[in-house]
């Protein structure tokens, strides 16, 4: 356990090197000068070398890699280009929204597709699996941007019951910053929803196939009971991988989705620094992502190995 | 027989769009490049069956032109994810757990790790927009996913007596890779392949939606969507159409791969080649 | 019968305590709304409009002002003398006024602040405002000595500018993110992405505004600045960045539309020295190539003013130069024909991100086309914009709206990016520069207009139109856009 736990240690170090390289030369790359973007048109040539200098970006390349790993190995993300205030902050505000709002739409996801499933499950081949079936297609096939806008039109133009959009900030209240990311959360957990009953279905199905199932059933349980008793625990750990994996793409890819509600979140905050070259932002944010997919993945394999020692040499 | 009937709906619905796609080359009803604002904003009539958008243009054009794009893209997309992924996944496999197996999952890892709708943007947004981008930013997040399966099963057939036997018998790992394993592998990628075409369009929509997609004026389906947001309103068909397009255009590869799946899978896969 | 009217009592208990609610938030308290937010709060040293916007006239003021219809009146100076050489400019400065942080406003400032924006290293965007002011002396604490290089009648107007207000060295350091003016409301809280809040100031040195809080909210998508107005999330809208919606609010009795004119001429901008737009005649077919009231139809849904030339139509020296360049497609082919392009030309058309460049770009490339011009759209962001059309010039056409007001100075810099190189308009603007007489400047600034009409620099497409969007009982915003600017001072409610 201890050998496997090193190796994995050593490659989650060179990942995230490598991760770090990768980040900071596609965006070193991008074309466009933040500089000129923020002194606009009538700017004058020393005006904007004046600005370059004062944001740092004459500064060899290699230092400045050095210079933004080091930072962010002591916590320090940077000063971001076009706000001035430091990155680090900026990412602590936007995540009091997107860490909500995901975790929002998981859990909804999660209460809808676990029922469903199971009720598949039990019936399968018959109408009510179909009618499942064919839901959870429809729900996959939707755009949720396009499911957003027609929320939006529906349920705060029309009926007024949501505002629009926007976040009001949680000292306004716990549930009113609640309500004000319900609409949201909808949009994002519907195609996750669909998505996570096919996979308890199938999980459920496979399980109920096993041979301690069979034995369940011989001692006398009924269905329903072995169903609950024994195959949803099991079937729990494909579930609850899906689920880790739904959560890191809720994280960032919730950007369409923060851009139709006008939500302050992380997503945007890529989104507005691709568009503005605020570079030290865009390589901080995504970097940061990476590193939580990295390190859950990490502690995932840690906690598989040690539960289950024949996953100790590579699957 | 359910199999049966889900992959003939599926194949349907796709078909209708794959002809739509192949005959704009040749004839639409309207030339999607012509403005004509004195006609804007029609509901669907006997001219235009589904109406007209905000500068005239014929919609059932668009969505015909449109297919043509978001299905390039998403089959291109996955072209590159089997060209490159496929290869991976076999090389990995056939030298299982020696370093070249590890340095390749990881890199798969790493792949997964990133964010790939920020990282699509980035990619479009530093490189230019366009159809072309828009593919290889697509196409990149495909080859793990084909690298994984590909390797996955690749690695349960290594197990099968009669590959153990052709080892035996001395043939080279890349040999018994191209002429048995991959063969015996076709199903399973043909299945995936649709999973990741429809994941393809989908993917093609939201960077069309956010602009990085394919270029005015050559139409595409979510920059339809986008554009028609703000008209949702008192023009709600300019939302419908492209996205009833998208839905159905998924719904129905979905459907496709989940019927090929319960045909293909217990009957074919472990018969021999 | 007893709980009959122990129910009326209760709602009408609850609807005199929601009135209450309702009434006092209304009143004295307004929520507008913004597409863009400001990077940073400083407007002497970014070229955001959106930073104007929160601040101008709010926060910060500067010697003279701009009023919502275009008039430059006194601001920080109350008053101010001209020597008959026009080098010297006199300030006499107010006496009671305070910066938000309790420290007077004197002339120490005012020489902090305009040498601060004509410094060597100063990041001021519109630095070329200073660079007549050869000196700024502090005469005694309320009276400051401008000296010019040389007689400039728009310095008045140069200072009313938001680059050329007032700023303190005490608070300078802290200035982008806590901005201290000498304004009628004092910042209070700027939340990233989301809003900025202000509030009254009540050591204020004019007349007390009426609003007592306000708050900017930042809504880029047209979508969400349509359903935040709907829902009444919002009070108001400045410039309303979807046209096409309002009809919705104007038939809508809740809400009004405010509708003027800005500074912005929205052109066709073209490169000159882009072959085969350094031919005359290819120019002149690109303007009857184009149906400048199509464009303004489909692209801004019918508002907006068209113009032939750089020029506002709101202004009183324009003339109507549209007849050089009207819509006719069979003249814009014999004119290529004669250009020796029978067959017609490619070339790029790169379009910025607003709507009036992106949805007019398609209309005008549709209208090229019908003449053979094959226009490659490339759809950019301002950054990429800024690197390849404004700064290497790399681009055939383009579309973009020029809000400076009277910027029609800009053809006279060669190196400006329509690479225009014109000797008589330069030195026509050189002797503007130098004539104070009324009637002479608008006599030349009329021979101005027709150079660039006649010589077919651009194509001049429409002046855009200033549309906002507010609740009917919102009085007092602007109407036109004479400078970028939300002011606050002059809102109120109507009862």
């Amino acid at each position: 356990m201890l050998r496997y736990s090193l190796k994995r240690l050593l490659s989650l170090v060179i990942s995230l090197v490598v991760a770090s390289l990768i980040i900071f030369a596609v965006i070193e790359v991008a074309p466009g000068d933040p500089a000129r973007f923020m002194l606009g048109i009538n700017a004058q040539p020393d005006t904007v070398a004046a600005l370059r200098a004062e944001l740092g970006l004459d500064v060899p390349k290699t230092q400045r890699y050095l210079a933004w790993v080091g930072g962010m190995l002591s916590g320090d993300f940077g000063i971001s280009y076009t706000y001035r205030v430091p990155v680090g902050q900026m990412i602590a505000d936007r995540m009091w929204v997107s860490l909500p709002l995901a975790l929002m739409a998981l859990t909804l996801s999660t209460v809808i597709a676990l029922p469903v499933g199971l009720y598949a499950a039990n019936r399968r081949g018959g109408r009510g699996d179909m009618a499942v079936m064919g839901l959870t297609q429809l729900g996959i096939a939707v755009p949720n941007f396009w499911f957003a806008i027609i929320l939006v039109v529906i349920f705060a133009i029309n009926l007024r019951w949501f505002s629009a959009g926007g976040f009001p900030g949680w000292d306004a209240g716990l549930l009113i910053g609640l309500k004000a990311l319900t609409l949201p959360a909808v949009a994002l957990a519907l195609p996750q929803a669909a998505i996570l009953s096919r996979v308890m279905r199938s999980a459920l199905i496979d399980i109920l196939s096993e041979d301690f199932m069979r034995t369940a059933r011989a001692k006398g349980l009924t269905r329903q009971q072995t169903l609950w008793r024994h195959g949803l625990r099991n079937a729990l750990i494909p579930v609850l991988t899906i689920m880790g994996l739904q959560f890191s793409f809720l994280l960032a890819g919730a950007i369409i989705i923060e851009q139709v509600f006008y939500l302050p979140g992380l997503g945007r905050l890529v989104f507005q620094s691709i568009s503005q070259r605020d570079l030290i932002v865009v390589e901080s944010v995504v970097m940061l992502l990476v590193f939580a997919v990295i390190v859950v993945n990490f502690a995932v394999d840690l906690a598989y190995a040690a539960v289950d020692p024949r996953l100790r040499s590579r699957l | 027989m359910r199999g049966s009937f889900t992959l003939i709906i599926g194949a349907a619905m796709t078909l209708c769009f794959a002809i739509a796609a192949l005959v704009s080359f040749i004839w639409v009803p309207f030339d999607v490049t012509l403005v004509d604002i004195p006609n804007k904003l029609q509901r669907s009539n006997g001219q235009h069956w589904l109406g007209t958008d905000h500068f005239g243009r014929d919609l059932l054009s668009m969505i015909m032109v449109g297919a043509r794009t978001s299905i390039a893209v998403a089959l291109i997309a996955v072209g590159i994810g089997i060209l490159i992924g496929v290869p991976l996944g076999l090389l990995a496999a056939a030298r299982k757990n020696s370093w070249l197996d590890e340095m390749i999952m990881r890199a798969n890892d790493l792949i997964f790790a990133f964010p790939s709708l920020v990282i699509a943007i980035l990619i479009t947004a530093i490189f230019g927009a366009g159809a072309v981008n828009a593919i290889i930013a697509i196409g990149i997040f495909n080859i793990p996913v084909f690298a994984r399966v590909t390797r996955g099963g690749a690695l349960s057939l290594w197990e099968r007596e009669f590959i153990l036997s052709a080892r035996v018998a001395g043939k080279s790992g890349l040999l018994i890779s191209v002429e048995h394993i991959l063969p015996n592998l076709a199903n399973l990628l043909i299945v995936q392949g649709t999973i990741q075409f429809s994941l393809g369009i989908l993917a093609e929509a939201g960077l069309s939606y956010v602009g990085l997609g394919a270029q005015p004026p050559l139409p595409s389906w979510g920059r339809m969507l986008a554009d028609a947001q703000t008209m949702v309103s008192f023009a709600p068909h300019l939302a419908l159409v492209p996205g009833g397009a998208i839905i159905l255009t998924v719904l129905g590869l979905n459907l496709m791969g989940d019927g090929l799946r319960d045909r293909l899978d217990p009957k074919l896969r472990g018969r021999p080649v | 019968m007893p709980q009959r009217c122990t129910t009326r009592a209760f709602t009408s208990v609850l609807a005199l305590i929601a009135s209450f609610g309702t009434a006092s938030a209304a009143e004295t308290d307004i929520t507008i709304g913004m597409q863009l937010e400001p990077p940073h709060l400083d407007p002497t040293s970014a070229a955001a409009g959106a930073i104007d916007n929160v601040v101008y006239s709010n926060i910060f003021e500067g010697l003279t002002r701009f009023m919502g219809d275009g008039s430059v009146v006194p601001g920080l100076a109350k008053s101010w003398d001209i020597s008959d050489d026009g080098l010297r400019y006199t300030f006499h400065l107010r006496g009671d006024v305070q910066f938000h942080d309790g420290t007077a406003m004197d002339a120490a400032d005012v020489k902090f602040s305009l040498d601060r924006a004509r410094a060597e290293d100063s990041t001021n965007a519109q630095k070329a405002l200073f660079a007549g002011i050869a000196d700024v002396a502090v005469i005694d604490p309320l009276t400051v000595a401008l000296t010019l290089e040389a007689p400039n009648g728009n310095l008045l107007f140069n200072l009313a500018w938001g680059d050329a207000v007032i700023v303190a060295p005490e608070t300078i350091e802290t200035i982008k993110s806590n901005p201290v003016g000498t304004g009628a409301f004092r910042f209070v809280n700027w939340v990233q992405g989301d809003r900025i809040d202000l509030a009254r100031n009540g050591d204020y040195w004019g007349t007390a505004p009426a609003l007592e809080a306000a708050t900017f909210k930042f809504i880029s998508d047209p979508t969400a600045a349509f359903a935040a107005m709907m829902s009444e999330d919002i009070d108001a809208f400045q410039t309303f960045p979807a046209p096409e919606n309002l009809p919705q609010f104007d038939a809508d009795p809740r809400f009004k539309l405010l509708i003027g004119s800005t500074e912005g001429e929205t052109i066709l901008s073209t490169n000159n020295k882009m072959p085969p737009f350094d031919n005359k005649l290819v120019r002149q077919a690109l303007a009857h190539a184009i149906d400048r009231q199509a464009i303004i139809d489909g692209a801004m849904f019918g508002y907006g003013t068209p113009i032939g030339s750089h020029f506002a139509p709101h202004n009183p020296a324009y003339i109507d130069l549209t007849g050089n360049s009207a819509y006719d497609p069979a003249k814009a082919k014999a004119l290529l024909v004669e250009a020796g392009f029978a067959d017609g030309f490619t070339t790029t058309l790169k379009l910025p991100p607003p709507s009036y460049a992106r949805r007019g770009g398609e209309i005008i490339a549709a209208q090229l086309r019908a003449v053979g011009i094959n226009a490659e759209i490339s759809n950019l962001e301002w950054a990429q914009w800024l690197e390849q059309v404004f700064r290497g010039k790399d681009y055939g056409l383009t579309i973009v709206s020029h809000t400076e007001p009277m910027d029609i100075g800009i053809y006279a810099r060669p190196e400006y990016y329509f690479q225009y190189d014109n000797p008589a308009f330069q030195d026509l603007m050189t002797r503007l520069t130098a004539t104070a007489d009324p009637d002479q400047r608008r006599a030349m600034l009329q021979e101005a207009q027709t150079i660039i009409s006649t010589d077919y620099v651009n194509g001049y497409l429409f002046q855009l139109a200033a549309t906002s969007v507010a609740k009917t009982g919102v009085q007092g915003m602007w109407l036109n856009a004479p400078t970028q600017a939300i002011d606050l001072t002059g809102i109120s409610w109507a009862d």
